[in-house]
């Protein structure tokens, strides 16, 4: 590779990466702020995060976002792959384009529309709005994400192996949960993945569908900052950060671990 | 036929009439849509025959191998297997079992388990599953293997797993749908004696899909040629190259050279052929008329080339040496006749010097004996 760099380059990478993470960092350092005031450096301290934990009301938050999310993501990963075997598998039905079209509709659907007429929906059939309103929400709108992700495996799952356990007496059913499912496990989980992120920092959407006794995290965060942006914030966005952040780690490393083995496999198999 | 059969073992109950059969298809159609990939198909298998199924990509055959497995049902006509009607049983109820061309090996399984697969789906003790997965690893000589992963073998072995797995069933036939395509040359000559050796110790009917005539010739007991959906000629390897029934199959097996004419009269058993520039030759008929059309093919080795007009009773025909390739052991000779017509012959090099050396542009004589092509109608 061509590796020289250039004042240009370097200023690009330099700019592009401060515009990236500037706000991030500038976050993470205030949630170590002394000071009560966001803006003012008052010195090292972690008593925002002691001071977090003893808020009852983020802690509550935070503890019925990730219900919702574990919920949503499991239920819209089933409706999800389900979804992604009927438009891989049943090419030629009819209304397969329209099926199609709906189940990715919700990708490109603005977000306010989604929750505008998911509360109409709730409203309509006199649904309380609360816990159960947000997940079916989340469900609905992370669905289409999983779907994606379980599809674009199918699309180039061997169809010979479903028939290989047929042909060996396996009935279609037992195939399905011990070929087709173990082989296509690691797009759902993919898919899972997403799903319970997309659902961990969905704001718009919750402010529609939820109601009194169910705030999730961003909610309260979003309504606590309109109040003033208090230290708390910085320490519990940080906190959110360093979960993704670590969880996206081990992913990659677990993930480059397993192809380096696969290759090293692969090489030992080929000289005998 | 005059006895073309003897060059194989004896196993031949194609020729006995009252031979049970093993497996019948019956005026078997299957369209897809409007496309007709087999056309309206009849073909007998026997008990523990080697029957392959030959033919370009997209004549049918592996459609045939697919209604036979069942992944795919016929639209007309019906399938028999050992006197049971195969219609309405999925591919799960069937005695058959199926090599696939991408071997198909369960990815997530070891190579143990692979192999089990099917015994468990039987509701096999696993004491017997065991014994049973433990035989066929020494079978296919992968004991060592029995612990791996499919992405951890090589192409061959992963082969031979394929084909323990398919057989460890005891299936009453077992299908091979290109068991040998993705495995080098070397390593595909090997396998297909593997193969042969297999069948025989097994006993097992084998079916296989091929578009390479010489595994189909290597393996086979039978071949059945395919062309379009249909078959063209169910026979011995032998007969298929000695003695085609069509042009198509002379053409589609091994190289041949086409003498097109006119039945000029027939004597005793022979016919003499009018070809369009008034050279004449004569042949072993088959029941040409005279007056009718027809085609003289002849293979390559069976034609002699020489620079001195051959003695009688023979044909000969002269022209002049177009072009040589020398392959070591044979010489192909390209000989164009006066009348314009490009005949390939071969010479078997059994002497190290050449007694007659004929080199380009040369005049030379072409020779061949009455009875040593077919005439063809169609």
């Amino acid at each position: 590779m061509n590796a020289t760099w250039s004042r240009f380059n370097i200023t690009s990478v330099v700019l592009g990466f401060a515009f990236l993470y500037l706000p991030i960092v500038l976050l993470v350092i205030f949630s170590f702020n002394e000071s009560k005031l966001v803006t003012v450096w008052g010195g090292f301290s972690t008593k925002w995060y002691v001071s977090l934990f003893q808020n009852q009301g983020l802690m509550d938050a935070a503890w019925v976002t990730i219900r919702v999310g574990l919920i949503s993501a499991t239920v819209a990963t089933v409706l999800g792959t389900m979804a992604a075997l009927t438009l891989t598998r049943y090419t030629r039905f009819r209304g397969r384009l329209l099926f199609s079209g709906m189940v990715f509709a919700p990708l490109v659907m603005p977000e306010v529309i989604t929750g505008l007429s998911l509360l109409l929906l709730f409203v309509a059939v006199g649904l309380d709005r609360g816990f159960l309103t947000v997940t079916l929400a989340h469900i609905t709108f992370t669905m289409c994400f999983v779907a994606v992700v379980v599809q674009s495996r199918l699309v180039s799952f061997d169809r010979s192996l479903e028939e290989a356990a047929m042909d060996l007496g396996a009935p279609p059913v037992k195939t399905f949960f011990q070929i087709t499912l173990p082989v296509i496990m690691p797009a759902i989980v993919s898919g899972w993945m997403l799903a319970f992120t997309l659902s961990l920092d969905d704001l718009v959407i919750a402010s529609f569908t939820s109601g009194p006794g169910a705030t999730t995290l961003p909610m309260k965060i979003y309504s606590q900052v309109r109040l003033g942006v208090t230290p708390e914030i910085n320490a519990a966005c940080t906190i959110l950060i360093a979960v993704v952040a670590i969880g996206v780690v081990i992913a990659s490393i677990a993930n480059k671990r397993r192809e380096v083995q696969r290759l090293r496999d692969e090489q030992a198999a080929q000289r005998g | 036929m005059k006895s073309l059969g003897s060059i194989r073992r004896a196993f031949a109950p194609w020729n006995d009439p009252n031979a049970k059969p093993y497996i019948q298809f019956e005026n078997v159609t299957k369209k897809f849509g409007d496309f007709t990939a087999v056309n309206n198909l009849s073909l007998t298998i026997f008990e523990r025959e080697f029957f392959a199924l030959l033919g370009a990509s997209g004549c049918g055959k592996s459609t045939l191998l697919r209604m036979l497995a069942g992944f795919e049902e016929p639209t007309a006509g019906r399938i028999m297997l050992d006197g049971q009607d195969l219609r309405g049983i999925p591919p799960y109820r069937r005695p058959v079992n199926m090599m696939f061309q991408s071997y198909a090996l369960f990815p997530h399984m070891s190579v143990e388990k692979n192999i089990a697969f099917g015994l468990k789906q039987e509701g096999m003790p696993s004491a017997d599953i065991q014994k049973r997965v433990a035989e066929m690893l020494r079978l296919v000589k992968l004991e060592q293997f029995a612990k791996r992963k499919p992405h951890q073998l090589s192409g061959g072995q992963r082969q031979r797993v394929a084909l323990a797995r398919s057989v460890a069933k005891r299936p009453k036939v077992l299908l091979l749908d290109e068991p040998l395509g993705a495995l080098d040359k070397k390593l595909r000559e090997e396998t297909q004696f593997e193969l042969m050796d297999l069948q025989q110790e097994l006993g097992l009917t084998f079916v296989v899909v091929t578009h390479d005539q010489e595994e189909a010739m290597t393996m086979a007991d039978r071949i059945a040629i395919m062309d379009k959906g249909e078959v063209m000629q169910v026979a011995t390897p032998a007969e298929i190259y000695e003695a085609p029934t069509s042009r198509f199959v002379a053409h589609f097996v091994g190289n041949v050279n086409m003498f097109e004419g006119k039945v000029a009269d027939r004597t005793a058993g022979t016919a003499r052929i009018t070809g369009a520039s008034g050279a004449q030759i004569v042949v072993d008929n088959g029941d040409a008329k005279p007056g009718s059309d027809i085609v003289f093919a002849i293979r390559p080795e069976k034609i002699k080339v020489s620079s001195k007009k051959p003695a009688e009773g023979v044909n000969a025909l002269e022209g002049e040496v177009y072009d040589i390739a020398y392959l070591g052991d044979m010489t192909v000779y390209h000989v164009k006749l006066d009348d314009g017509q490009i005949v390939r012959a071969s010479a078997l090099n059994a002497a190290r010097i050449s007694e007659d050396p004929l080199t380009w542009n040369d005049r030379a004589w072409v020779s061949f004996r009455p009875d040593a092509g077919v005439v063809l109608t169609r």
